[in-house]
């Protein structure tokens, strides 16, 4: 069978400006499937790598394949679209835009994005959000204000968005280090459920190394990242 | 397309009390720029149809604006007068349908007594065809009777039967009155708001019977008056009288009528066609007015440059919204169309609002103002230039508009899924 990983990353440098390189990985991939707890405290690129992953950012030299695509044959809308097609993307807090309710923010990708609305098929958004919410146990929230909701509320909220439409690659910035440790687990377990339900693969990204043996593999950025390792700036 | 317009909506809403004092501020303008419009209109329409139907004014020749100020306006004075016989022949002309003549000169508290006789009762207009009518009583009949303007009533409060006595020359405070001989008052003329409403109407033989005993311009000396009672029976005559308005039968005559009139060999006389003359001193004195149009001009931009505040300080807080969107896969164009919708929602409400508020005003005070100030402005729809203004208005509302939503492009350019507070 030919290998076929989520992302492949070969060779990459990326620096801001004529500054020194904040990122240079020879080789990373993740397994499509896997779920990838990657140790990255700050000061070790890890924003970086995040936005080249998600394609916000353009490598200087390298390449970078999410799915088999290489985001050097891309031109800045492509990644967008592309981003808005097969990545959720979960942030470490403050995820929701304050002016949708529950049920709009989770709607959101599919209104943006048109390949996700149809990868719903013949489900109505409405009810597919409604699907998500009750796996995440938020299926009563649908009609609130997001304001009103506690932060744990909120991130499974923007769990609930990144899975809606069955995104194939899930990336996580540290979205549990705003939660206390027994939610943590709960979150993080509901997470995965939902992920292996659709075989998505994660990517999970934080500080706190007590998550790692959740995770079936776990990598430290800094051993990667050659770059962080020369320059030790923090 | 039409998610995005809810986002939009959605997104002002929750702003909105900043949202609607933006809308506020931006109709606030449009209403005073399309009120000072309306108003600027409406006075200078007003001002043209001070008079209307009268084809010439006839007077001595002078300056045309002094015939003008003192013939229309009752301001001024005439330098000189022309002799009632020049008008019964320039009258008997076969062109000439109507006149009204005037004789000026004296005044009662500081208002012009007008001496003439009863076409102008039934020729006069004003306004595009309103004529001359009574609030009260009738026209002056008999030698010491005499109708009063609207104003001159309501200042001195005086109604039909009172007695008054007339001065001589203009001067509010008179060292020569013409005690002798008092007028009573028949009839009280309804408001026109015009300068009709600020004088009083006798005869012509009632002003030539004031100073029937004036010897070169002076009081008759003790003893050798005229009494009122004697006058009665005398038979008066008219000798001159200060201009005249002229109605030619047909409109084609008037121009051979002002050329015959302006080269009349008897006398130095001169005709002027009121609008021709009327415009051209609208022009003269109406460079506030382009003063007013420019400064609500302005005060629109300032609205709008208002909006582009608001929306512009909103962009700080919204950066974290703009990372969320941009990680469900909005490109930078996407965000920059956002904010564009938000600044067209605030333009086009404000432009809207404004419009609202402009009638709105205009009807309520429309009856006051033509009541008040003689100035009549019709509720019409917006014409082409208000058209224009708003179309113009609308663009600039957009190009503002652009001002935040590139900032927020580049915000979203450099901030990627980052957000830097």
């Amino acid at each position: 069978m030919k290998h076929d990983p989520a992302v492949r990353i070969k060779n990459l440098k990326f620096s801001y400006g004529n500054t020194p390189d904040v990122l240079s990985i020879e080789n990373f991939e993740i397994n499509r499937g896997e779920h990838l707890f990657l140790y990255g405290p700050s000061g070790t690129g890890k924003t970086t790598l995040l936005g080249l992953l998600a394609g916000i950012l353009e490598a200087k030299s390298g390449s970078i394949e999410i799915l088999g695509r290489n985001y050097a044959t891309l031109k800045g809308t492509e990644r967008d679209h592309f981003r808005g097609s097969h990545i959720g993307y979960i942030f470490q807090m403050f995820n929701l835009i304050p002016y949708l309710n529950v049920r709009e923010n989770i709607i959101l990708p599919c209104n943006i994005s048109k390949e996700r609305l149809k990868k719903l098929g013949s489900t109505q958004p409405e009810s597919a959000a409604k699907e998500v919410a009750s796996h995440l146990q938020i299926d009563d929230l649908l009609d609130k204000k997001v304001t009103t909701l506690s932060v744990g509320q909120q991130q499974r909220v923007a769990a609930a968005r990144a899975l809606m439409g069955s995104p194939e690659l899930i990336i996580a910035d540290e979205p549990t280090s705003a939660l206390d440790s027994d939610r943590r687990e709960i979150f993080l377990n509901l997470l995965f459920k939902e992920v292996d339900r659709t075989g998505a693969t994660i990517l999970f990204v934080s500080h706190d190394k007590s998550l790692a043996p959740l995770f079936s593999r776990t990598l430290s950025l800094r051993e990667i990242n050659t770059a962080a390792q020369k320059g030790e700036v923090l | 397309m039409k998610f995005l317009l809810q986002m939009a909506f959605q997104s002002l809403f929750n702003r909105r009390l900043t949202t609607i004092l933006t809308i506020f501020s931006v109709s606030l303008s449009i209403t005073l720029l399309l009120g000072v419009e309306r108003v600027r209109n409406g006075a200078r329409d007003s001002f043209t149809n001070t008079i209307s139907g009268t084809d010439l004014i006839v007077g001595s020749r002078g300056g045309t604006i002094q015939l003008l100020l003192y013939a229309v306006f009752r301001m001024g004075t005439a330098t000189n007068n022309l002799s009632y016989e020049s008008y019964q022949k320039i009258g008997a002309l076969p062109d000439v349908a109507w006149t009204i003549p005037y004789s000026l000169g004296d005044s009662h508290r500081g208002f012009r007594v007008v001496g003439t006789n009863s076409e102008f009762y039934k020729r006069y207009q004003y306004q595009r065809g309103k004529s001359i009518e009574f609030a009260s009583g009738k026209e002056p009949s008999s030698l010491f009777e005499v109708a009063i303007g609207s104003a001159v009533a309501k200042k001195l409060n005086y109604k039909t039967g009172d007695k008054l006595t007339l001065a001589h020359g203009i001067s509010e405070v008179s060292f020569q009155n013409h005690d002798d001989k008092p007028f009573t008052i028949t009839g009280v003329l309804a408001p026109t708001g015009t300068p009709i409403d600020r004088s009083l109407y006798i005869s012509l033989e009632g002003i030539e019977a004031l100073h029937v005993d004036w010897q070169d311009g002076a009081p008759p000396v003790k003893g050798e008056e005229v009494t009122a009672q004697t006058l009665e029976a005398q038979k008066i005559e008219v000798k001159q009288i200060t201009a005249f308005l002229l109605g030619a039968k047909s409109r084609i005559q008037t121009l051979n009528l002002q050329r015959y009139i302006n080269e009349y060999e008897d006398e130095a006389l001169m005709a002027i066609i009121p609008g021709v003359a009327l415009s051209e001193l609208w022009d003269g004195i109406s460079y506030a007015e382009d003063g007013l149009r420019v400064v609500s001009l302005f005060v629109v931009i300032v609205g709008l440059l208002g909006m582009l505040v608001s929306v512009y300080n909103s962009l700080n807080e919204r950066r974290r919204e703009m990372a969320i969107l941009r990680s469900v896969g909005a490109g930078p164009k996407l965000i920059f169309g956002l904010l564009m919708l938000e600044s067209t929602i605030i333009t086009g409400a404000g432009i809207i609002t404004g419009i609202v508020v402009m009638y709105l005003g205009l009807f309520i005070t429309q009856p006051i103002l033509a009541e008040q100030f003689g100035l009549y402005i019709p509720i019409a729809l917006p014409g082409f230039f208000e058209w224009i203004y708003l179309g113009v208005i609308g663009v600039v509302g957009l190009l503002m508009g652009a001002v935040p939503a590139w900032r927020a492009y580049h915000n979203t350019l450099s901030d990627g899924l980052t957000i830097k507070i």
